[in-house]
């Protein structure tokens, strides 16, 4: 294996093993607190059409709002500094703090702009009072998350940090002890800071007011008890007005840490009137001194990039860290970079510390996209990770690979990584393992070509590699020819032949026709080629589009045709339903869009329709375990499959994880296995319970099957196996 | 104000484990009294005939505010959906009276609980333009989950209770 991707997966296995039960325990409470706090919102949403609104127009006018808050901040009393970067923000902070002693409530910006270590050199005393934070200063650690920071850390080391630095009489154990003790020591440093400073959640242009989303209460005790309000926040904080702030103080809390609302919102016009702490009295505050600190730092270098700007709407709630499996399994220590973790870090990173920060761990995105449907401002989270890692690719050196280039026909430069290339074009390699079928599978599975594999192309020899069949499904069917004729048909359909299920997995494919037949459907299986899914998720976004133009010139006539496509693997339906809209002419997507379905959600039309559900196999009360699959269930598709095996007299359970970990090629690389394994090993304990221990395991997707077939004794299958009466 | 926005703000209220103790102008005083822990500190209240009595401290010094039990503020307003009290901090220091004390007893006017969010900023931002300079939105005590385990009463009070002033 390479130097780098062996770096990659000790690093990984380390906080697996350090941090990862911590961070998955924590993470769950979030993620499951979310699902069941959005639900009861009436209007969600139209809450998060309406705050996305808000962003798009608030970035829109930024340097409008900019120059309209300078003026209502200073109409107020207080001073405004716009930071080019963070030299002129530790430069500004460190002559308004003046050498006072500083108390902190939690601020991310400020840990992008390293505000305390410039502070410290200043010779000012920092306290962070932040609970959480607070830990991490002890410690001398980096946030592990962008909302809860210390989330990495059992209450029992937090117990054993504490008693070492603090020494306190009687050992800290539980954590009503720890916390106060921590309120104890730093209600001390609040009382006699001479200056609060505070980050803002948003910040309103036309009256210059803060919102501050906390729940301990320590950012309205940093504020009032001091007469210096120093508030440091990123420029895309502004938003136009006072009611602009509604739709995001209803869903900050519940997208984040799944409370319906945090302890405090603090609105706060400042400099605020409340009594300030003043030689043990309550004195008045005619003197506080207020300064917003906006920060450039790359963002309106952001706001010209027309793929990098949907970052700018980011109200780091934590969302889609807390709904992502690798996130939930390995933290934000590897899933992030200088300063933030989490699916958007990507593009904060790229952004604000450039792109080399992204390239750290942007690959821990696998497009799953369990967290498009989760980030409040409908932030396309995967695709900002895609344009990342194709700029990424396209900025390193040349690392060119014969071995990978022979079999690589694609549209993209010379500095993809080997590994990804040879991801990327796995329709390529599929054609040849095909062709050469049964020999190259013998080969494949031979040690020596595990080992070549590994250390050329970082292909982790755990794996076992697919294997082709000789007959590709299209050649079955051009052999088998449509069963249905045109006149007796109650539909006709063309059923989209992907890789995987054309190369690889015919048996599923097979299945596919005869069901749709057996219901009185003209099935036709199109040479249509890979829809782009797989390059794609290697960030080849060229390459993807060639194939997204290839696959719909392939379907184009059934859709002229008014004829539907069915897909049975779900990354490319979801590429259909959704990249297809970055990639094709408008009117292309609209109609392939429109014209797609899923195969169960297909029978499941098809049975509502007047089809007969005895057309196809009794399930007899078999007992199932149903894994759904992440962009399946992004799609609101999961209902569909499980609505037909029940129909069709199978008893269905259903897993509840984000995702099975394999995703696609992710599973395969050697720096990230042991990482899948560990996501993988959340479903297939799911799937080892008492309640499903007995079940016949089905899940639609392709790379879901293979985990579940490496993870599990039973061997699972396409839940369309399970009807065919064959 | 009809009644369905009490009842809801009384369940939201019961769900955060807030109580919610109803009075009446004349009431006030003998409702108030058992809700006193000592040492007690308050903000004066703004409503018509309602005082706090006499071993409420209104004008504490900083040691006193740290180990009062109970402070007794206004609240703006409540949003009954959500069981928030929205406390309006000034010069008479209702926002270290509400955020030191182990318990916060807030004063709200049956008149001033708002249905929902909506309602709530609305009144909001009038008094943005008006000039109060802080609202804070609390819901319930403060609380964390930073120490490994959810513990109420973080940096600001354990307990909440609201008083409804009916018919105010």
């Amino acid at each position: 294996m390479r130097a780098d991707r062996r770096r990659k997966a000790d690093r990984i296995r380390h906080l697996l093993d350090t941090e990862g039960a911590a961070v998955h325990q924590n993470t769950q409470v979030f993620n499951e607190g979310r699902y069941e706090s959005t639900a009861a919102l009436d209007d969600y949403e139209a809450l998060k059409a309406e705050a996305r609104a808000i962003k798009e127009d608030a970035i829109e006018r930024l340097p409008e709002l900019v120059e309209q808050v300078t003026e209502a901040v200073e109409a107020n009393g207080g001073t405004v500094y716009v930071a080019d970067d963070a030299a002129d923000a530790t430069r500004y902070l460190s002559d308004v703090v003046d050498g006072r002693s500083v108390v902190k409530s939690k601020s991310m910006t400020t840990e992008e702009l390293d505000v305390n270590d410039s502070l410290d050199a200043s010779g000012a005393e920092v306290w962070e009072t932040d609970l959480a934070e607070f830990v991490l200063q002890i410690a001398d650690e980096a946030p592990s998350h962008i909302v809860a920071p210390a989330i990495h850390k059992s209450r029992e080391e937090i117990a054993t940090l504490f008693n070492e630095v603090f020494e306190p009489a009687e050992p800290l154990s539980t954590a009503e002890e720890l916390t106060r003790f921590a309120r104890g020591y730093l209600g001390e440093k609040i009382r006699d800071a001479e200056v609060g400073m505070t980050g803002a959640n948003f910040i309103t242009a036309d009256t210059g007011s803060l919102a501050l989303v906390t729940s301990e209460g320590n950012a309205r005790k940093c504020v009032q008890a001091t007469d210096t309000h120093v508030a440091v926040a990123g420029v895309e904080k502004l938003v136009p007005s006072v009611e602009d702030l509604q739709p995001f103080v209803e869903l900050i809390g519940r997208s984040g840490t799944g409370q319906d609302i945090t302890s405090y919102v603090s609105l706060l016009t400042p400099p605020v009137d409340s009594p300030t702490f003043d030689d043990g009295e309550l004195g008045p505050a005619a003197d506080r001194e207020f300064h917003l600190v906006l920060i450039d730092n790359g963002r309106m270098a952001m706001r010209e990039d027309d793929q990098l700007r949907e970052t700018l709407y980011c109200i780091r709630c934590s969302a889609c860290a807390n709904s992502c499996a690798n996130f939930q399994h390995v933290g934000g220590h590897a899933f992030g970079g200088e300063t933030y973790s989490g699916g958007i870090a990507t593009g904060w990173e790229a952004g604000v510390h450039g792109q080399d920060s992204a390239a750290e761990f942007n690959d821990l995105c696998t497009g799953c996209s369990r967290c498009v449907n989760q980030c409040p401002v409908n932030i396309d989270i995967p695709w900002i990770n895609t344009v990342v890692r194709d700029r990424i690719n396209r900025g390193s050196d040349g690392d060119f690979d014969f071995l990978v280039e022979g079999l690589t026909p694609d549209s993209e430069p010379g500095g993809v990584d080997p590994q990804k290339r040879l991801f990327g074009n796995f329709d390529a390699l599929a054609k040849l393992g095909s062709a050469f079928a049964p020999l190259s599978n013998w080969v494949a599975r031979t040690d020596t070509a595990g080992a070549l594999l590994e250390r050329t192309l970082g292909v982790d020899r755990r794996r076992e590699l697919p294997e082709f069949e000789r007959e590709t499904l299209v050649e079955w069917f051009e052999r088998r020819g449509p069963r249905v004729s045109r006149d007796t048909a109650r539909r006709q359909v063309a059923l989209y032949p992907d890789v995987y299920t054309n190369y690889v997995r015919t048996e599923r494919g097979k299945a596919a026709v005869r069901v749709l037949e057996a219901l009185d459907v003209r099935v036709t299986v199109p040479a249509a080629g890979e829809s782009g899914r797989a390059p794609l998720s290697q960030g080849m976004v060229a390459t993807a589009q060639s194939n997204a133009e290839a696959v719909f010139d392939a379907l184009a006539p059934t859709v002229a045709a008014g004829h539907d496509v069915v897909v049975i693997e779900p990354s490319d339906l979801a590429m259909f339903h959704r990249e297809y809209e970055r990639l094709l002419p408008t009117d292309d997507y609209t109609a392939l869009n429109e014209h797609s379905y899923e195969l169960l959600e297909y029978v499941y039309g098809l049975l509502e329709n007047g089809a007969s559900a005895d057309a196809l196999a009794d399930g007899d009360d078999e007992r199932v375990a149903y894994h759904s699959h992440c962009q399946q269930r992004t799609l609101d598709l999961e209902p569909y499959t499980v609505a037909v095996l029940e129909d069709c007299g199978f008893d269905v359970t259903t897993s509840d994880v984000e995702c099975c970990g394999m995703a696609g090629s992710f599973g395969y690389k050697a720096e990230y296995y042991e990482l899948s394994v560990d996501v993988g090993e959340s479903l297939a304990d799911q799937f080892r319970a008492d309640d499903a221990a007995d079940r016949t395991v089905v899940a639609s997707g392709t790379s879901c099957l293979e985990q579940l077939d490496a993870l599990l004794t039973r061997r699972p299958a396409h839940p369309v196996r399970l009807l065919d009466r064959q | 104000m009809s009644a369905e926005p009490i009842a809801t703000f009384e369940s939201a209220l019961d769900e955060l484990g807030v109580d919610l103790v109803r009075t009446t102008t004349d009431e006030f005083a003998s409702t108030l009294e058992p809700l006193l822990d000592a040492p007690a500190v308050g903000s004066p209240l703004p409503f018509t005939g309602v005082s706090l009595p006499e071993n409420v401290d209104t004008d504490p010094t900083v040691a006193e505010l740290d180990a009062a039990a109970t402070g007794v503020t206004a609240a703006g307003y409540g949003i009954a959906d959500y069981g928030s009290v929205v406390v309006q901090g000034g010069a008479d220091g209702a926002e270290p009276v509400s955020l030191y004390a182990d318990e916060h007893v807030a004063v709200v006017a049956e008149s001033d609980v708002l249905p929902d969010m909506d309602a709530a900023f609305d009144r909001i931002a009038a008094d943005v333009g008006n000039g109060t300079s802080q609202s804070i939105i609390a819901t319930g005590p403060s609380a964390t989950a930073d120490m490994g385990a959810l513990v109420e009463g973080a940096h600001g009070p354990m307990a909440v209770t609201v008083v409804l002033l009916e018919g105010a």
